[in-house]
């Protein structure tokens, strides 16, 4: 492998990219999962904000409109979720499940007219400090506004659940929903709230993959990627942080083992290709060991259905 | 007597209606590995259907089948549902086809670049894409700057390895420092895939772009990277106008018409057809006028003989990467040893995957 600086400087900005509907969908669904929700529908919800995203530019000619519109199309299909699991009491995991079937059934079919359309580009910010500065420059420079949104969310996230009131109302009903209902908080709203937000993160990780990385629309395009998402928010412990690392190490290593092939290392292609699961796992497994911090983070009433006696 | 008269003429006329309204019921199924909006392989696939819709006979398709049981119990459903002829166009629907075909012997199959013709009523066919590839490895090895070309490569079976030996080959003809860089995605149709694949690629130096997958994402990897590449299996120029230098194209039409005519007249028999450039079933897109006009004419001509058998793909001396002769000196590679190629030849870069 050239191991010259510049190069690495490339590699390293497209890991970074391959990483962000990664970091969207868990960080999404992280703080459904902290307020006690388990929803299994992160691919659905991630293939109907691509193909609406893409409909919409196809459409409209502007993707300012049709990025708002894949994070409303995540938040209304996930309503759906929230109606069914909150206030019909229906159950989340079959719930969730059937989410992601209905989403790519029904992107497929709304999508059969915009297969084949090319994509348009997507604008890039500081595209000259990225030519301009070696190393440092594709690193930090020459993304779109999604992907620096992506990279600034777990540390948001983080601060949220740890230092506002807010914050800490959702780890209050995920931990114990019956206290806090007794303390006055609405946990129905509360859960319907961190439901529709895991929506809208998804939808914008759909949109991501529909528009900005490979700029096209094309049936089932988030391949597997919301089930990654959804296992990273376990083996991360539910702490934002971790999701970051987890979803860097799973795209470098998935864009890593390419370059391996590209420079003729003499390893099994099956087993470079199975690589990043194993690293990602391995990796989150170590770091996460102490199990008094796990307990710290783990919403106790994850995916227990919970409702108010009249 | 007149009455019965009336009930024959009747029953006859019934008899001729519902004869004629069957032989009208000829139908003939498609069975896709990709959507027929992929603008790759499986969208030519579905210009051979509408080919033969047009000529007057009903059609359906089934796409997105996924290889293995979800490949048999289409196929099967598609024999059961009264179709007379199924084309099943991907080389991992070689085993589903055969054991279909077994308990519908009434029912003609039509399987694409496989070779087990295991019934009489199952035939293969393919075209000579790697006449294509030589056109492009010539055009890559005059173009090459950096003498590296990148080649996104699906699975490791013998149509896909004939490519990348025949275009090495004619790259190295040109240009003898070619090299070929060669990642394999394991998937046909994986959009994300191909584009991180074309990337790394690019990364590792590679100036010209060539791909054995179906999706558009190479070549628009390659466009925005600012550099040359290949379109697959049908015209990718839009999606990457100023990257595209040429397209191999598949051209199944003509094949579908006859096989579905035959068939529906009663001719269809059991073949082995394996079509190239002379026939059209592989055909090339428009020359980018941007590799220059001497090039476009050595494409041109290149392609003229090929077609004519002036020149073949594989012509010897040829050797395997660790300089063991596989074709000797002024012989031509035959089909058999074509259609079980699992041998990289000197100059391409790696193992093949096991």
């Amino acid at each position: 492998m050239s191991l010259d600086i510049s190069f690495i400087g490339i590699l390293i900005g497209s890991i970074m990219a391959s990483s962000v509907p990664l970091i969207l969908a868990a960080s999404g669904e992280l703080i459904t999962e902290r307020s006690g929700v388990l929803n299994l529908g992160v691919e659905g919800m991630m293939i109907i904000g691509a193909i609406s995203g893409f409909a919409l530019m196809v459409i409209t000619d502007n993707l300012f409109i049709a990025i708002i519109v894949s994070m409303l199309s995540g938040v209304i299909i996930s309503l759906i979720f929230g109606f069914l699991t909150q206030s019909l009491l229906t159950n989340h995991v079959a719930t969730g499940l059937a989410l992601t079937i209905f989403g790519i059934g029904l992107s497929a079919m709304l999508g059969r007219d915009f297969v084949g359309i090319p994509g348009k580009d997507f604008p890039i910010l500081f595209s000259s400090l990225r030519e301009s500065i070696p190393f440092f420059g594709p690193i930090l420079f020459g993304h779109s506004i999604v992907l620096y949104f992506a990279f600034a969310l777990p540390f948001l996230t983080n601060y949220f659940l740890k230092n506002t009131k807010l914050g800490l109302i959702v780890r209050a009903v995920g931990d114990s929903p019956v206290s806090a209902s007794n303390q006055g908080i609405n946990v129905i709203m509360v859960r319907y709230c961190c439901i529709l937000y895991g929506g809208g993160m998804c939808g914008l990780a759909g949109a991501y993959l529909s528009l900005i990385y490979t700029p096209q629309w094309i049936e089932n395009m988030t391949a597997g990627r919301g089930w990654i998402a959804l296992a990273l928010v376990v083996f991360a412990t539910w702490s934002p942080i971790k999701v970051l690392i987890g979803a860097i190490i799973f795209g470098g290593i998935s864009i890593l083992q390419l370059h391996m092939q590209a420079v003729g290392f003499r390893i099994p292609v099956q087993f470079l290709i199975a690589l990043p699961y194993l690293m990602t796992i391995i990796v989150l497994v170590v770091i996460s060991r102490d199990s008094r911090k796990i307990k710290l983070n783990t919403p106790t009433s994850l995916g227990r259905i919970f409702y108010k006696e009249k | 007597m007149y009455k019965n008269f009336l009930r024959y003429l009747i029953s006859a006329i019934f008899l001729i209606t519902f004869s004629i309204s069957a032989k009208a019921d000829f139908k003939v199924g498609f069975v896709y590995i990709g959507p027929t909006g992929d603008h790759g392989w499986t969208y030519q696939h579905d210009e051979g259907r509408k080919a033969v819709e047009a000529a007057g006979i009903k059609t359906t398709y089934v796409e997105s089948v996924k290889y293995g049981a979800d490949a048999e119990r289409v196929i099967r459903q598609l024999a059961q549902s009264g179709h007379d002829l199924i084309f099943t166009t991907s080389f991992g629907y070689m085993d589903a086809t055969n054991k279909v075909a077994k308990d519908f012997p009434n029912v003609k199959f039509e399987h694409a670049t496989g070779y087990k013709r295991e019934h009489s009523n199952v035939s293969t066919y393919s075209a000579r894409f790697y006449q294509g590839r030589t056109i492009l490895g010539h055009i890559a090895g005059k173009l090459t700057k950096t003498n590296t070309i990148g080649y996104i490569a699906s699975f490791p079976i013998p149509e896909v390895i004939r490519g990348i030996n025949a275009m090495t080959l004619a790259a190295q003809k040109v240009n003898p420092n070619i090299k070929t860089k060669i990642v394999w995605v394991f998937s046909w149709y994986d959009p994300g895939k191909e584009a991180e694949a074309a990337q790394a690629l690019i990364d590792q130096g590679a100036d010209i772009i060539m791909q054995h997958t179906d999706s558009t994402a190479p070549v628009q990897t390659a466009e925005k990277a600012g550099i040359w590449s290949f379109g697959q299996a049908s015209d990718m120029q839009r999606f990457a106008p100023k990257s595209i230098l040429t397209s191999i194209i598949d051209d199944w039409a003509p094949y579908y018409v006859e096989r579905a005519i035959a068939a529906r007249d009663g001719t269809w028999s059991q073949q082995d057809t394996w079509h190239g450039l002379k026939e059209g079933m592989v055909a090339m897109s428009p020359y980018n006028k941007g590799m220059g006009a001497d090039l476009v004419k050595e494409a041109k001509q290149l392609q003229k003989d090929l077609a004519s058998g002036k020149i073949h793909s594989f012509t010897g001396p040829i050797y395997d990467q660790k300089g063991n002769i596989l074709v000797a000196e002024g012989k031509v590679a035959d089909d058999g040893m074509l259609l079980g190629m699992n041998v990289y030849v000197k100059g391409v870069e790696g193992d093949i995957p096991k």
